[in-house]
């Protein structure tokens, strides 16, 4: 087992407090056409996206909210990534990081995660798995066009 | 009084004497819930193998002493609160069941469309939604006695919510968000002289300091076993019994009811019209222990050692670097809700947690109030008859870490 202070370095890497203070792409996409707004009851934190989607491959995406160093730096890092995926694999993305934050790295293939791999500290802090998937769940919802508000609840 | 021994007091409480995360645990969450004593412990399982039997029905020697147990547990709650009678305890799931049932047969019977609902922008949704949903029902308007920036509530505005329509004023005694002490007796005083009623929601209060509910001179005290070191899913109103008495039965059922035909029911006196189906005995049981716990250990003693060591966390905490308390009242009781930089509260929490210091963050129920101080959550420590300024210092040295991890 490792200590309490390891898993704190664990969940909280240079890399997550980084895009926590500095998030990127924190703003609303110009001539977006497709949004969503999530909410995390349990801590009150809320954050909308907003993309603009070309055919079936997502140009731009974007941001903004309030909450933990976790769901901003989940939510900045998810920007990065997705940007210029395609639909589905925006999605398989999700899916891999939803394993990954709830299961562990020894679940997924962390390679092929790249930059998003720092979020496997999570795995360790079964209340913060909310943190780190609403940016993910609202911006599913995005995708498929639901309007209806998110909630990890 | 100083014959209060913390030390002493913590041997009482077996949970607290337990590692977390390869810590001693610290528990700063009572506000939240409270530890219980062995006592209530002890009280629980007695009565489980000796005296179980329903209450109230039975002629044997089994449902004789389980009534005396239940009842005597009302009369144990009613000397707790100097109410003047045990009619006026009912039994209860917790301070929401009590607010709701208030709601539910006072206010469906004495309010109407164009009628006015007072509370407080420091409310627990338990203290808002089943007004709100009053006034849904009825036609009803909600009110609202504005917090100024230290968390107090703003007297001067008091006078002019209270009208010829307001029906009922609820407020809470302590607020579990900012720890503020309300003026409930002046609040009392004031809207008695327009004839208006007063719920008081004494679910952070009763922890903290003895309470009288003759002396407050409220209408409705609601109270929850489980915050006052008792067990969970027992709680009190207590009603005055002039207002008691025309109030319409909440839930139906047994025990609520003196005869039934299929043509006319009759109910049942008080308290029991309010008390429909077998009680929560274990839970009345164990709340008494409760009482008869802090009594023993002397209420004056207790209000004692909360008030010097919220003096003492209130210090120990403005001299953490970025620390802000939100919830400045010059009257404060058990909780400190605090912002660290802009280190969001919920990050402040896990690492603390991984330090063995339970603390709550979030909205703790009160998001109108939380608007109010533009936040959407804080950190809160909350204190109780067995804390020390041990945890207090522990906590302290958390927050050192928690500005570490974030620096
Ligand atoms: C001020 C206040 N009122 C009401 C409640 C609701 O109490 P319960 O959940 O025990 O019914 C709480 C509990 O958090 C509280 O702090």
């Amino acid at each position: 087992m490792s200590s309490g202070s390891d898993d704190l370095k664990d969940l909280y890497q240079e890399v997550v407090l980084e895009h926590s203070k500095r998030p990127r792409n924190y703003r609303v996409v110009e001539g977006a056409n497709h949004e969503a707004a999530g909410h995390n009851p349990l801590c009150g934190d809320q954050l909308s996206v907003t993309m603009k989607v070309d055919g079936d491959v997502i140009r731009d995406i974007g941001f903004q909210g309030q909450g933990c160093a976790i769901s901003r730096a989940s939510a900045s890092l998810m920007t990065g990534v997705v940007k210029d995926k395609t639909r589905a694999e925006a999605e398989a993305l999700f899916e891999k990081v939803h394993k990954l934050v709830t299961e562990g790295p020894e679940s997924v293939d962390v390679e092929s995660l790249g930059k998003l791999a720092v979020l496997s500290g999570v795995s360790e802090f079964p209340a913060r798995v909310k943190c780190a998937s609403l940016a993910w769940h609202t911006m599913r919802a995005a995708l498929e066009g639901r309007d209806e508000a998110i909630s990890t609840e | 009084m100083s014959s209060f021994d913390v030390q002493r007091v913590r041997q009482d409480f077996p949970l607290l004497h337990q590692e977390v995360r390869g810590r001693p645990l610290v528990y700063l969450d009572s506000a939240a819930t409270a530890q219980k004593p062995q006592a209530v412990l002890d009280a629980i399982v007695r009565f489980y193998q000796h005296d179980n039997a329903n209450v109230h029905r039975g002629v044997h020697v089994l449902s004789e002493r389980a009534t005396e147990a239940y009842e005597g547990a009302r009369e144990t709650v009613r000397g707790f609160l100097n109410a003047r009678d045990a009619r006026e305890i009912i039994f209860v799931r917790g301070t929401t069941e009590a607010i709701n049932l208030v709601a539910q047969t006072y206010g469906r019977k004495h309010v109407g469309p164009g009628d006015e609902i007072l509370i407080t922008q420091m409310e627990h949704h338990a203290n808002i939604i089943p007004w709100k949903m009053l006034c849904e029902q009825t036609g009803a308007t909600l009110r609202v006695i504005p917090v100024d920036d230290r968390g107090e509530l703003v007297l001067d505005a008091v006078d002019a919510l209270l009208t010829e329509k307001t029906r009922i004023l609820a407020v809470t005694h302590v607020s579990n968000a900012l720890g503020t002490v309300n003026p409930v007796k002046e609040l009392t005083r004031r809207a008695h002289a327009k004839g208006i009623p007063v719920l008081v929601d004494g679910a952070q209060s009763v922890t903290h300091f003895p309470v009288d509910v003759q002396d407050l001179g409220c209408d409705f005290y609601a109270l929850s076993g489980h915050k006052l070191f008792g067990p969970t899913g027992i709680g009190v109103l207590y009603g005055r019994l002039e207002r008691l008495e025309p109030m319409p039965p909440y839930q139906g059922g047994g025990d609520m009811i003196l005869s039934v035909t299929m043509e006319k029911i009759t109910y049942n006196r008080v308290p029991h019209r309010f008390e429909a189906g077998t009680p929560n005995l274990e839970g009345a049981v164990g709340l008494a222990a409760a009482i008869r716990y802090l009594q023993a250990l002397g209420l004056d003693a207790i209000a004692e050692h909360d008030r010097a060591l919220m003096a003492y966390a209130t210090q120990a905490l403005e001299s953490v670097p970025g620390l802000r308390l939100v919830g400045t009242a010059r009257e404060k009781a058990g909780v400190l809700s605090f912002t660290l930089e802009d280190i969001h509260p919920h990050d402040v929490g896990t690492i603390l947690d991984r330090e063995g210091i339970c603390i709550r963050t979030g909205h703790h129920c009160a998001q109108p109030v939380m608007q109010h101080f533009k936040l959407p959550a804080t950190a809160r420590a909350s204190l109780a008859l067995y804390n020390t300024r041990e945890d207090v210092d522990a906590l302290v040295r958390g927050l050192h870490k928690v500005r570490e991890v974030f620096r």
